[in-house]
């Protein structure tokens, strides 16, 4: 059997009818399906602080949702337009200076207040390494629905795409995460959460340049 | 050229919202386009350009399956050049080169002669037989045999829908069986 150019082209036609849904419909779905399996482990392994209601008034740890909410969304966004073939980073690169920022500023706010704890101890923390476990395997289901989801459209840079895959499940992990930690020093934040986000982001580049082709 | 693209952005319109003989046009349109532009990137790549056909078909199954991400308030020739030049430069790594594709080689290709179809193309041929048979048997009567959907439907006793599901599947898995390699 031969198919020639024009052959094919008349097929192609003949199934114009076909509508795909949009990339953003299907990563929703995606992170929905995705999203109890998380929660699932959120609850069976960690539970939010039992001092939560008291820990809402300290600025510093709503500051941690703030941030880490900042982040899933700025990834949403820019991974949104990522899934085209002409999109570049270049115009929405800035949004992930939002939650840096909030991040930074902080840590400035924190300094000009008199802390009980020594800098050091308030930046190791006591629960990094809760922290460095739970993140990266709560985002596990969400990166693979990210990545799902951006399967479905056509990310002309497949690394790239995948790695901010990796920051919208971080960043949604680490939302979850932040309510059961006690650290909410800006400094620890600025440590651990990150590493956990940079390990989950390599991981999504990795995992991406391999199915994020189209 | 300005006119050309212009021309595409409106078709493409047209076709979204269920016009297929505006998709058929725009089709047409463009396959020299991306031919011309194939050629030399092989050419570039110290490749056979012979080989062009292959790529061109690659690039329009493509552009079918992805149109979803096109955006109807935008141009129509920048998305079809990112899809293009992300195809090109895929088939010519397969072919075991690693070449810089410039976006230029398409917007030249625009101003350029178009190259006539000469070479036939193998691997979408080759792909078509290991589909499961319903889909290649739907394939094939509106690609070789140039049957309507709904000749097709009676010709094997489908419905119409059943046709379309088919047809819309035997496209899906071609593409990833070129993906493959």
């Amino acid at each position: 059997m031969r198919m020639d150019t024009d052959q094919l082209i008349r097929t192609l036609a003949a199934d114009n009818s076909h509508r795909a849904h949009p990339v953003g419909f299907v990563l929703a779905l995606a992170l929905l399906a995705a999203a109890p399996v998380s929660l699932l482990m959120f609850f069976a392994e960690l539970g939010v602080r039992p001092d939560v209601m008291i820990a809402m008034h300290n600025p510093f740890f709503d500051l941690k949702f703030a941030v880490t909410l900042a982040l899933a969304s700025a990834a949403i966004t820019v991974s949104l337009h990522l899934s085209r073939p002409e999109a570049s980073l270049r115009g929405l690169g800035w949004l992930f200076v939002i939650p840096a920022g909030l991040l930074a500023a902080g840590i400035g706010g924190e300094m000009m207040l008199p802390q009980r704890l020594p800098m050091m101890t308030r930046l190791v923390g006591s629960n990094s390494k809760i922290c460095m476990t739970a993140i990266p395997l709560m985002s596990l289901p969400l990166l693979i629905a990210s990545l799902i989801g951006l399967r479905h459209g056509a990310p002309a840079r497949p690394a790239v795409a995948g790695a901010v895959a990796g920051l919208v499940s971080a960043g949604v992990a680490a939302t979850l995460y932040a309510s059961h930690c006690t650290d909410d020093s800006p400094l620890f934040v600025a440590t651990w959460y990150t590493l956990a986000t940079v390990l989950v982001t390599a991981v999504g580049a990795l995992v991406g340049s391999r199915v994020l082709r189209f | 050229m300005r006119e050309r693209e212009d021309e595409w952005t409106g078709l493409m319109r047209s076709a979204i919202s269920g016009d297929s003989a505006a998709y058929h046009r725009l089709l047409k349109a463009i396959a020299p386009v991306l031919r011309a532009a194939a050629r030399r990137g092989l050419a570039r790549a110290g490749q056979p350009v012979d080989q062009s056909e292959d790529i061109v078909q690659d690039i329009l199954l493509a552009v079918h399956l992805k149109r979803h991400t096109w955006d109807a308030n935008a141009p129509f020739a920048p998305w079809l050049f990112a899809i293009a030049r992300n195809k090109l430069i895929d088939a010519l790594r397969r072919r075991g080169r690693r070449v810089f594709v410039n976006i230029d080689d398409f917007a030249e290709s625009l101003a350029d002669q178009p190259a006539a179809e000469t070479a036939s193309a193998g691997e979408v041929a080759a792909h078509l037989n290991s589909l499961p048979a319903r889909q290649r048997d739907v394939l094939q009567s509106i690609a070789v045999e140039s049957a309507s959907i709904k000749d097709t439907a009676t010709k094997f006793s489908m419905s119409e829908g059943a046709v379309r599901v088919a047809l819309h599947r035997g496209l899906t898995s071609l593409t990833a069986k070129l993906r493959q390699g």
